[in-house]
């Protein structure tokens, strides 16, 4: 440790780490790291990216719960808006603050709202319904591609209402892309970054345009919110946009963490299998222990302690909500362990607070759905090959898992 | 001590004392009072903390925020003139006790 850092200790009176949460080692399994900054305190300071962290239950929650305070309107990921210039034209909902937040949230939010996406219901089970029939027909298939991306792609996408040509190559490096800059603007954001250059940005900008949505669609609900002049017009394609790049590739991942979830712990599924009943609670327990997101930043909005902690404005903190996930002072001595009967709601695989994702009731809708109807039919996973991770900088899942399954 | 009662569908009350600022969806979940879901861990996005407030407990609490407003409408059981999101609802200071009703279903 220099003798900069040691200074700066004294100064923010939070245990000094050199962690680096973006490796390639510590995504392949960043749990004992988590326990580790935990145990740290509960606040530690990242020195290789000059940004506090918190990785307790507690403190991410009063946090997140505090956008006056923690804001993000200088930007989720490291680099901070308010002093560098962002990569793209900020999202006028999630980095942005109130009042204006509220403005869009209210559009959106309808949108998403449980009593609008129910009536999607019948149509996302018969999707699900189909996609089982295939891959039982199969028996053994990639999960990644075969399964946890082939649904969203074809239910979401549909339900946003774009075209289908171009959704399998394009949407999910957009999101990669949006998703890798909730972190630093590291190699991996950049490579990102090049290839959704050559193609998926002017691809999803096409999109997302009115003539080329479906007529009844999010999409084209949007369009009308800013003919009720509830949004401005060219807010309309940006949160199509917005709805694309945040609405999919956390969906797939979800998808795929439940699945290796489940053919790593086949005492697990056989509960859900024998009461399908269960899959939505089952889901929850996935998004808890192997939480989707893992990982973004808040600024901070004029001097504040955490935890004792002081703080300058204009700080960055990193809250590691995956490992608020696994915190043993939130969920007790067991919360290391996948186990579907426990009650999981409260975990932070969405965030909380007014940035809460919009999106996660559709989100658990599709993820009910899809575990419903394979918790009916199959008996069992199992883990044909090692998963292949897919590396991001703030979400996590697989590029590919071979499995073969057992029909009930 | 202040306290939050919840009345099941069935009308067996539960009282649990709290704190001023104690949340009725918070309370609920840490005490294991059945029938409130509390999906989204309060962030007002799931609907599935609605509770019905005892008339004796509407003026004692503040009303409706448009944020809450809106989501009501996704209530799974009825929404109702005194319906609310236990998880917007908060024990003000200086009030003995809110009184609520848990609806039949959530989801």
């Amino acid at each position: 440790m220099s003798s900069a850092a040691q200074v700066r200790v004294r100064a923010v009176e939070a245990p000094v780490t050199d962690f680096d949460p973006y490796l390639d080692s510590v995504l392949d399994d960043p749990y004992p790291h988590y326990e580790k900054l935990r145990e740290l305190g509960p606040v530690f300071y990242l020195s290789r990216y000059q940004a506090f962290g918190l990785a307790r239950h507690a403190e991410i929650d009063a946090v997140l719960r505090d956008p006056a305070t923690f804001c993000s309107s200088a930007g989720v990921g490291l680099a901070n808006f308010h002093t560098e210039t962002p990569w793209r034209k900020p999202s006028i909902i999630l980095e942005v603050d109130p009042p204006m937040h509220g403005r869009t949230r209210k559009v959106v939010g309808g949108l998403l709202a449980p009593a609008s996406i129910n009536k999607l219901r019948p149509t996302f089970e018969r999707e699900a319904e189909r996609l089982v029939d295939r891959l039982l027909a199969r028996g053994s298939f990639d999960a990644v591609h075969d399964l946890c991306e082939a649904y969203p792609l074809k239910v979401f996408a549909d339900a946003v209402g774009i075209p289908a040509e171009g959704r399998d190559k394009y949407l999910l490096p957009y999101g990669d892309m949006v998703f890798n800059a909730f972190g630093p603007v590291n190699e991996r954001f950049q490579a990102c970054l090049a290839r959704a250059q050559a193609g998926a940005i002017d691809w999803i900008a096409e999109v997302c345009k009115r003539e080329n949505l479906t007529p009844d669609g999010f999409g084209a609900r949007l369009y009308q919110a800013a003919d009720e002049g509830l949004l401005a017009p060219e807010e309309a394609p940006m949160l199509v946009r917005t709805l694309l790049s945040a609405g999919l590739d956390t969906t797939v991942f979800t998808l795929c963490n439940a699945i290796v979830s489940f053919a790593r712990h086949p005492d697990q599924w056989a509960l859900v299998h024998a009461n399908p009943a269960m899959a939505r609670q089952a889901l929850e327990e996935v998004l808890r222990y192997e939480s989707t997101f893992h990982s973004f930043y808040r600024t901070t909005t004029r001097e504040v302690e955490v935890a004792g902690v002081p703080m300058r404005p204009e700080q960055k903190i990193c809250v590691f909500i995956g490992s608020a996930n696994r915190d043993p002072r939130r969920w007790g001595e067991t919360a290391g362990r996948f186990d579907v009967t426990r009650r999981a709601s409260g975990n932070m695989a969405f965030g909380t607070g007014i940035h809460g994702c919009a999106g996660q009731m559709i989100a658990r809708l599709e993820g009910e759905i899809v575990l419903t109807a394979l918790a009916r039919r199959v008996k069992s996973f199992r883990l044909e090959g090692r998963p292949v991770m897919h590396y991001n900088n703030s979400v996590r899942g697989y590029k590919s898992m071979p499995v073969s399954i057992t029909a009930a | 001590m202040p306290k939050i009662t919840y009345v099941q569908p069935d009308g067996e009350r539960r009282s649990i004392p709290v704190d001023a600022g104690a949340t009725v969806m918070l309370t609920a979940v840490a005490n294991g009072v059945p029938g409130i879901v509390a999906e989204c861990g309060g962030a007002a996005m799931c609907a599935t903390c609605h509770v019905y407030l005892d008339e004796d407990s509407q003026e004692v609490v503040p009303p409706v925020s448009e944020v809450e407003n809106e989501m009501l409408e996704s209530a799974a059981s009825g929404r109702r003139n005194n319906s609310r999101l236990g998880c917007q609802i908060a024990m003000p200071p200086g009030v003995d006790e809110i009184v609520v009703h848990i609806p039949s279903h959530q989801v």
